[in-house]
């Protein structure tokens, strides 16, 4: 879209008066670059290079190019790997089964107050993330407000607990995130012309055969937007494993963050960084590939 | 509550009206979803709030003991507490200002120029915002390792700028996209110099863009956990703070905290969006 508006204006293509002016933008752009080059793409090279070293934390670590490290290190932690993706997985495709039809109803039940209900769904983000979780961990805290009446008047045995469970971190994962699914599919929807609803009825097409056929292809960018910007933070999360979870619910996140702190183990911490970076951002180019990375950075953007 | 919501409804715009059955069409099924999704959004909230007026004895706070205003008073009561709440205001506030000077040249390059390279740019920015956050931290700690840098305040300070420069650009970026550029190429031909074009053409109709990009990189920096715990070395702030408490319990000064946030963030963003329609009328 923001393409077309461009092509037509004509300052911006055939315009050069100044010699000097076509640097312009390169100015512009060298500081932040450079900050992001020092503190972004180097350090993902040197995390490369520190997951290829062999030794130990109190003699130092040497350049080996040692890649046996990734296969010890996802041989040992396969089972956090996998879990971390389930886990994702599962939260994404809850954000979306929940966040869907409430996406819907605020594009086109919700009139007039379409911006009061927008504002709802952004509340969280004015509550640090952390707290948040923190918050479910109150709630559903064994003998907490939720379970503690429940086991008092004997609906729920003792010892039930909702903590420490995958029911727990997967919940927490999927509240924390849905309103990255509800955004992008509410703003795809926004964007359905109600002509062609219009159209779809006038041609005897039943509500359901409408929405279908119609509504739901038009809002499937939406959708792909919403699942990219949730399954990544959802795998590599480890707050909601942290906070909410036990040790049968341990994810990948919280396996790195152990390796760098307590085992001091900075080869096979960097190597599972990377394995993690490595298959989340091929799991996103290609999926941005199909979309165009504008739409999703614009969707990214709100 | 139903019923108030459902109103709407009836003069929605959309289909039930262009239907011909001439049956009025609520659906009362999907507004009661949407509320009670709304309900369980806003429930962590709700029990954060209360949770600051508990008469909790102890720094248990998981059941409700009755009405009290004793944590406003002694919101500042626990040292430790109070400097990793210090910490992450005077760490998001440098955050803002770095991030939204270095990234808005970089939005309005993108949204006004057509350079050899864009594209490059682009990538570097969807990249930064793609990928896990926590790549993103553990990354950074490998680079202070290796070069001995030893963590703390200021490194915190590198690792959020370097999060919050791409949201800064993409968010000038999306503001000078509706910006048509021959009014600035009018002020030149009018005889303005470019920096007097900048400053009373461009400039003016970007600040909406450039507030909320500061705004979100200081709530972005306030909250973030992840990075900052790979980056922070004995440096505390807010939210690692808050995470190593929910082991054993959060005190009751936490939620307060998280309140007065919570409604400073509102207030904040209100004034934001009244200050950006009163510049678009």
């Amino acid at each position: 879209m923001e393409r077309a508006v461009r092509t037509d204006l004509p300052g911006l293509t055939r315009r050069r008066r100044r010699p000097g002016e076509a640097l312009g933008p390169y100015l512009m752009i060298l500081p932040g670059w450079l900050w992001l080059a020092a503190f972004f793409v180097t350090p993902v090279i040197v995390m490369v290079s520190l997951s290829l070293q062999t030794g130990n934390f109190i003699d130092g670590f040497r350049q080996t190019f040692h890649f046996g490290t990734y296969a010890d290190m996802v041989r040992t932690y396969h089972v956090q790997l996998v879990r971390s993706l389930v886990y994702g997985v599962a939260a994404t495709v809850a954000c979306a089964a929940v966040g869907y039809p409430v996406a819907y109803w605020i594009a086109f039940r919700a009139g007039r107050h379409k911006s009061v209900f927008l504002f709802l769904m952004l509340l969280p983000f004015f509550v640090s993330f952390v707290i948040r979780t923190q918050s479910w961990n109150v709630v559903l805290a064994d003998h907490g407000v939720l379970l503690g009446p429940l086991k008092d008047i004997g609906l729920l045995p003792a010892d039930f607990h909702l903590l420490a469970t995958p029911y727990a971190v997967i919940g927490g994962l999927t509240y924390n995130f849905l309103p990255f699914m509800v955004l992008p599919v509410y703003v795809a929807l926004e964007r359905v012309d109600p002509k062609v609803i219009e159209a779809s009825t006038d041609l005897y097409a039943s509500r359901a055969g409408t929405f279908l056929r119609v509504v739901l292809p038009l809002s499937l960018p939406g959708v792909f937007a919403g699942v990219l910007l949730t399954f990544v933070p959802a795998c590599a999360d480890y707050v909601n494993a942290g906070i909410l979870g036990g040790p049968s619910t341990t994810m990948i996140g919280n396996i790195i963050q152990t390796e760098y702190f307590t085992n001091l183990d900075y080869p096979g911490a960097s190597a599972l960084s990377f394995v993690l970076m490595g298959a989340l951002l091929l799991a996103v180019f290609t999926y941005a590939r199909t979309l165009g990375t504008d739409e999703v950075l614009e969707a990214a953007a709100r | 509550m139903t019923t108030t919501t459902a109103a709407p409804v009836a003069d929605a715009p959309t289909a039930p009206r262009t239907r011909r059955t001439g049956r009025p069409r609520r659906r009362p099924t999907l507004t009661l979803y949407t509320v009670l999704v709304l309900a369980w959004l806003l429930l962590p909230i709700a029990v954060m709030i209360l949770f600051g007026f508990n008469d909790t004895g102890s720094k248990v706070n998981f059941t409700w003991q009755g009405f009290t205003l004793n944590w406003y008073r002694h919101l500042f009561a626990i040292p430790n507490l109070t400097s990793a709440l210090v910490n992450s205001l005077t760490i998001a506030l440098v955050v803002a200002v770095v991030a939204t000077l270095l990234g808005t040249p970089i939005g309005l390059a993108l949204g006004r120029h057509r350079f050899r390279g864009r594209g490059s740019v682009d990538l570097l920015m969807f990249a930064a915002i793609a990928a896990p956050e926590i790549a993103l931290g553990a990354a950074l700690l490998s680079l202070f390792i290796v070069l001995g840098v030893p963590r703390g305040y200021w490194t915190i300070v590198i690792a959020h700028v370097a999060f919050c420069i791409p949201y800064v650009a993409i968010t000038v970026r999306a503001r000078m996209a509706g910006h048509d550029p021959t009014l600035e190429e009018a002020a030149r031909d009018l005889g303005a110099g470019p920096w007097t074009a900048f400053r009373l053409v461009t400039l003016p109709m970007l600040l909406p863009g450039v507030a909320s990009g500061a705004l979100l990189c200081f709530a972005l920096s306030v909250d973030d956990y992840v990075i900052t715990s790979f980056n922070a070395g004995r440096t505390v702030t807010f939210p690692l703070w808050v995470y190593s408490a929910s082991r054993t319990g959060v005190p009751p000064q936490v939620n307060v905290m998280g309140t007065l946030i919570f409604v400073g963030g509102l207030i904040i963003a209100g004034a934001n969006v009244l200050f950006s329609r009163r510049r678009a009328a």
